[in-house]
């Protein structure tokens, strides 16, 4: 068959990729939007766009039934799931089928067989795939069938209650002289916790890297694999930077992985792109932990690697027609790594971020950047906060992480708070640039050392200076602009970049150099050129262009030295805009789900008065005091930003 | 408009020369006026900051617009007095919610800002300005009053305080006063006459007789606060418009007052783009000389203050000591009348006449740039009827209505000060350079006819003439005369708006001629005019 047109059923970059490509291809396209997406650049670069009334997930990406029959209705032969949402629905799968649609992506059967992990671990190892091997033993078991086990098992081993959590009982047994003791002592702690000796051993991965293999099977009865990608920079569980190859795959491990991918793809009979998931030791050995039945995230650095486009593939396959001769046989070249910039609070815990996007500007030499929205657009809560994926492409991998950090680093991004330091600081980071990372390398390092703001104290202060003297220059001055005829006063202009204060104090002299101050450090600016959005000063012998956004009181600055976002502060505190005494922001953007409170309730301090939601997560906000809720400002279901006062709580002067 | 070309040769001798003095000269009066700026010294200014509150200085700077001028008038005001330099005031032109307004503040770190005869004439020569340039006025207010001592050359003039402020209300010229402390007693009256009034929380103290007077007068116990505090005017007597929390506060909202204005200039807004001129206005610097027997070029001084260095030239081959002609300066229109040789002829008068009656049918501004060492002296010209000219000259500009700003590059001697618009003759505006001399005539020439007139009228007693005693006595006039027509010992009794710096003149002026077009810019009409 045909396909002639194709919808997406997604959003954000993969949208805009799946339609592109299917664009090159011919196929005319039709998109997708939630009330929040109306604006993002998928709607635009699609023929045709479906309105999904609403935001939840729930209400729109999610709903099947509505695509579908916006797919019937507009003549759709096929639809292309992306990632997420309903990419590993088997029932929507089934439903495509059903309605004559051609769904790109596996069969409804492979999707469900590897939906359950536990049954597909069984078959997985049954197909000669390795897993992590486990057993249940309870207290009847003797010492030598314990011994025995271990042994199936192979060490280090990882002893846990069967039931219960949070690490209670926990012991990992690096030598079979340790076993017996650590299950007698795991199957009591056990017992006692939870009332049920039953103890689990497992395999245990210490310094685990994730190493994935992609896979592709066509009707034909060909599964390929396109050689592996490592992805062990992660937080809680979430890919932050992935690349192909690995560091730590040699050609004889590659064929092995390769080998026990396809086996798992032919064990399935797997048509598509797919993703065996491994998790691996550093003695090299791996054991199988999921198959993703879906095109990845990260799939763009194996289509560097390799030189396929992994989406066109998809699309020819589900046509019907079989691998072609370079997907067969593919070619290993070059390096390819790939960062995820989120819309997020690194330190303040990953925090999903939202708001408007001002600008975003990513480029460099050896960069591909899959972006899902562009400079004007609106960050929601409502979906995941990726913004764009930044893969970078070199012979070496020294140069792809250089060519990599410097579009980061050189990236314009106003507005919104993104991970862009952390994934600087991460691509810099001896270890990472060694290959030496696993699993852990965040967690090890410290998200906070590593999401560190990139800009130093003087990149903040050089780049007040500039912002000060950009707005003075950059538009017609009036006349005798700062002039004064006696004494020495300039005039100061207060910023605020993170937490910090910077006050400029300057003077343009007649020569036209301006002297400028930052604590009392003076130096001396002289202005090359000034257009409305840049300037080229010379500061302490330093010539360099700045770049900057103005967006009211906010201003942006780009530069070599770096990037800052600082707000300008009023010259005079305004009485009108003080914040009302006991009132209570919202910590950030999201929805209000719940409002436990009336005006006049009497609250004790830490009764939760208000619960946001933001990024699927529930915050709650609390009474800092004992008091009377006087205000009341928001109702379940209203949209709030960061700083939004939600509730004024008075306080109760205790007599 | 032809561009002059400028022949400067910045390697000569002469200009060498004439740089190294005039830096020193600026030096010197950057000395002075820092003795203004650091107000009452360092001991009082910390002891007021250590109260919480900002130096006039300060205020004013918080006041204006970000970005904004401020040109202040007569820095050195009770220079060579035995009172302050500055005169415990602050005064100058600046803007404010994008308003070009006067600014009025007492500087109460030099004895608690109380008023001289000094501090009276500044304080009264900017709401002149304000009045005639229909200025807007804020009043930073925080005075002890009269200094007591003086009262007798104070107390009588004073009152033109009062009386132009309530002038200036009723010419619709807005006035407001921000009071950040004492303001008792006369001024008392200044809130109490402006058209808004802003008191400082706890700081501001308005009224006639303190706790001590009233002490005295009526026996009454009183405070500072209920009988003349911010809240109590507030909410008792209404002179509060506006109750500020603090210094900040009250600027803010003065800041706000003026916003609120719906103030609009009257004249014309430059009427070309304005274009840096092409020559070097550093090289100011090196063309006047500190010794003005040696002449200068005055289209060299042209050339470095109008846009493009464009002058359009009249009269140019009559009457050759003086220079007229068209340009514009920031893009204003205006009349340059200069001194080039210094000497006013017969020719030179009519010509000016003959300029200024033009100027008043075009509604243009006039610059006049002085060098001059006065009307030409000699049988010949009395026959000539240089008086006649002379005074056809003075007639023309008392009576010509445009605005007038003077610049005094050099010389100023004798009658050429009156006919080149000297301070008498209510120029909107008159600055000096610090370089310049101002007087009846030179020094010598004026010893040297006391010397003549003394031997005449010997001879005519008949008593022999002491010729030893005529030395010394030459000699203390010449020096007496010397300091007395020094540019700093002029600006020191308020006879200009101040001293500048020559590479500042083209902004002084622009900006001078920008606060001018804030009232109508309109010439005397009645009659054509007369070709001399």
């Amino acid at each position: 068959m045909v396909i002639r047109k194709l919808l997406v059923a997604n959003r954000g970059e993969i949208a805009v990729r799946v339609i592109r490509c299917a664009r090159d291809l011919g196929i005319s396209t039709v998109a997708l939007y939630s009330d929040a997406d109306r604006k993002l650049p998928h709607v635009r670069e699609a023929d045709e766009a479906i309105h999904l009334a609403g935001n939840t997930p729930a209400e729109t990406y999610l709903r099947g039934d509505l695509i579908l029959a916006a797919a019937v209705r507009l003549g759709v032969d096929a639809v292309h799931p992306g990632y997420g949402f309903l990419s590993e629905n088997a029932g929507f799968a089934r439903d495509c089928a059903a309605a004559g649609i051609v769904f790109v992506g596996p069969t409804p059967e492979a999707i469900d067989a590897m939906g359950n992990k536990v049954e597909a671990k069984l078959r997985m190892a049954a197909a000669g795939v390795p897993v992590l091997a486990g057993v249940t033993v309870n207290t009847s078991t003797t010492a030598a069938e314990l011994q025995t086990h271990g042994d199936d098992i192979g060490y280090p081993i990882l002893v846990k209650a069967a039931f219960g959590g949070g690490g209670r009982g926990m012991r990992i047994v690096r030598a079979p002289e340790e076993l017996l003791d650590a299950v007698e002592s795991a199957q009591r702690e056990a017992a006692a916790a939870f009332g049920d000796g039953l103890v689990f051993l497992e395999r245990f991965v210490e310094s685990p890297r994730h190493i994935e293999v992609q896979i592709f099977g066509d009707t034909h009865g060909n599964v390929v694999h396109l050689f592996e990608r490592e992805c062990s920079i992660q937080r809680r569980h979430q890919k932050v930077i992935e690349e192909s190859p690995s560091t730590a795959v040699d050609a004889a491990l590659r064929s092995h992985l390769g080998a026990a991918a396809v086996a798992a793809g032919r064990s399935i009979d797997y048509v598509g792109a797919g993703t065996v998931e491994f998790v691996m030791a550093p003695n090299g050995e791996f054991f199988f932990l999921e198959v993703n039945t879906r095109l990845q995230v990260e799939h763009p650095v194996t289509e560097c690697v390799t030189g396929l486009d992994l989406v066109a593939l998809q699309l020819r396959i589900a046509q019907g027609e079989p691998l072609p001769r370079e997907a067969l046989e593919p070619v290993l070249r070059g390096h390819a790594i790939e960062a995820r910039v989120y819309a997020e609070d690194v330190v303040a815990g990953f925090l999903p971020m939202a708001g408007p996007l001002h600008r975003m500007e990513i480029a460099g030499a050896g960069v591909r950047v899959d972006a899902g929205y562009e400079s004007g657009n609106v960050v929601s809560t409502f979906y995941d906060a990726l913004l764009a994926k930044v893969i970078s492409f070199a012979p070496t991998r020294m140069q792809a992480t250089a060519q990599l950090s410097n579009a980061l680093r050189s990236a314009r991004i106003h507005g919104v708070t993104t991970n862009r330091d952390l994934l600087v600081r991460t691509l810099e980071h001896d270890d990472f640039v060694q290959g030496v990372t696993d699993t852990g390398f965040l967690e090890r390092n410290g998200v906070v050392t590593l999401g560190a703001g990139l800009a130093s104290a003087r990149t903040i202060s050089q780049h007040a200076i500039i912002a000060t003297v950009h707005a003075a220059l950059s538009k017609p001055r009036r006349l005798g602009a700062g002039f004064r005829n006696v004494g020495d006063a300039g005039q100061a202009r207060t910023w605020r970049c993170a937490d910090q204060t910077i006050v400029v104090e300057w003077k343009q002299q007649r020569s036209g150099v301006i002297r400028a101050a930052v604590d009392n450090a003076e130096l001396l600016v002289e202005s090359v050129e000034v257009s409305e959005s840049a300037i080229t000063a010379t500061i302490l012998g330093e010539r360099r262009t700045y770049r900057i956004d103005y967006v009211g009181r906010n201003a942006f600055v780009d530069s070599a030295l770096g990037a800052t976002a600082m707000v300008l502060q009023p010259r005079f505190a305004d009485a009108a805009v003080a914040a009302t005494v006991g009132s209570l922001r919202s910590p950030l953007p999201g929805s209000v789900i719940a409002v436990h409170v009336g005006v006049g309730t009497t609250v004790v301090s830490g009764t939760v008065l208000v619960a946001l939601e933001a990024m699927k997560m529930e915050h709650s906000i609390r009474a800092p005091h004992d008091g009377v809720v006087s205000e009341l400002r928001v109702e379940v279901g209203d949209q709030v930003e960061t700083g939004s006062v939600l509730v004024v709580v008075d306080e109760v002067v205790q007599e | 408009m032809a561009v002059l070309q400028s022949l400067v040769d910045i390697r000569s001798e002469q200009f060498v020369i004439n740089r190294a003095s005039m830096l020193d000269l600026l030096a010197q009066h950057d000395a002075e006026v820092s003795k203004a700026v650091g107000g009452g010294g360092d001991a009082y200014v910390a002891r007021h900051r250590a109260r919480g509150k900002m130096t006039a200085r300060e205020r004013i700077e918080l006041l204006l617009d970000e970005d904004a001028p401020f040109v202040e008038f007569s820095a050195l005001a009770a220079w060579g007095t035995p009172f302050h330099v500055g005169a415990s005031i602050v005064t100058g032109i600046g803007v404010v919610a994008d308003i070009e307004c006067v600014i009025i503040a007492h500087d109460p770190t030099v004895r608690g800002g109380t008023m001289n005869p000094f501090t009276l004439k500044k304080n009264l020569r900017a709401l002149e300005i304000a009045r005639v340039n229909r200025l807007p006025v804020i009043n930073l207010v925080e005075s002890g009053g009269a200094d007591l001592p003086t009262q007798a050359d104070l107390f009588v003039p004073a009152g033109n305080i009062f009386r132009e402020l309530t002038l200036l209300s009723a010419l619709g010229i807005p006035t407001v006063a921000l009071v950040f402390g004492n303001s008792t007693a006369g001024g008392a009256y200044v809130p109490g006459m402006c058209d808004h009034a802003v008191l400082v929380d706890k700081r501001a103290k308005v009224f006639l007789g303190g706790p001590p007077l009233v002490k005295m007068a009526t026996g009454e116990e009183s405070d500072d606060e209920s009988l003349g505090g911010a809240e109590m005017h507030s909410r008792v007597t209404g002179l509060a418009d506006y109750f500020a929390s603090d210094e900040d506060d009250c600027i803010r909202i003065g800041r706000e007052i003026m916003g609120a204005l719906n103030w609009r200039k009257l004249g014309p807004g430059p009427s070309r783009t304005a274009t840096e001129p092409r020559h070097d206005g550093e090289e100011l610097l090196g063309i006047a000389g500190v010794d003005l027997r040696v002449p200068f070029d005055t289209r060299e001084v042209i050339g470095r203050i109008v846009d493009d260095s464009r002058f359009d030239e009249y009269k140019e081959l009559y009457g050759r000591s003086l220079l007229t002609g068209w340009a514009t300066i920031h893009g204003f229109s205006v009349g340059i009348i200069a001194n080039a040789q210094g000497v006013l002829f017969s020719e030179e008068a009519k010509k000016a006449t003959e300029f200024i009656m033009l100027a008043n049918q075009t509604d243009v501004p006039l610059l006049f740039l002085q060098h001059c060492t006065g009307y030409m002296v000699g049988k010949d010209y009395e026959q000539g009827g240089i008086i006649k000219d002379g005074a056809k000259m003075i007639n023309a500009v008392t009576n010509s209505q445009v605005p007038h700003i003077t610049v005094i590059m050099g010389a100023s001697y004798g009658a050429g000060n009156y006919g080149m618009c000297g301070r008498s003759f209510g120029p909107r505006f008159l600055f000096a350079w610090p370089n310049s001399k101002m007087a009846v005539m030179g020094p010598q020439q004026l010893a040297g006819v006391m010397s003549i007139v003394a031997r005449q009228s010997a001879e005519s007693q008949g008593k022999p003439f002491d010729e030893a005693a005529d030395v010394v006595q030459r000699q203390a006039i010449e020096e007496q005369i010397e300091r007395e027509s020094h540019a700093f010992f002029n600006s020191g009794r308020v006879y200009d708006d101040g001293i500048i710096d020559p590479r500042d003149t083209r902004t002084v002026v622009g900006l001078a001629l920008s606060a001018v077009h804030s009232n109508t810019v309109a010439g005397q009409r009645g009659y054509g005019v007369f070709r001399m």
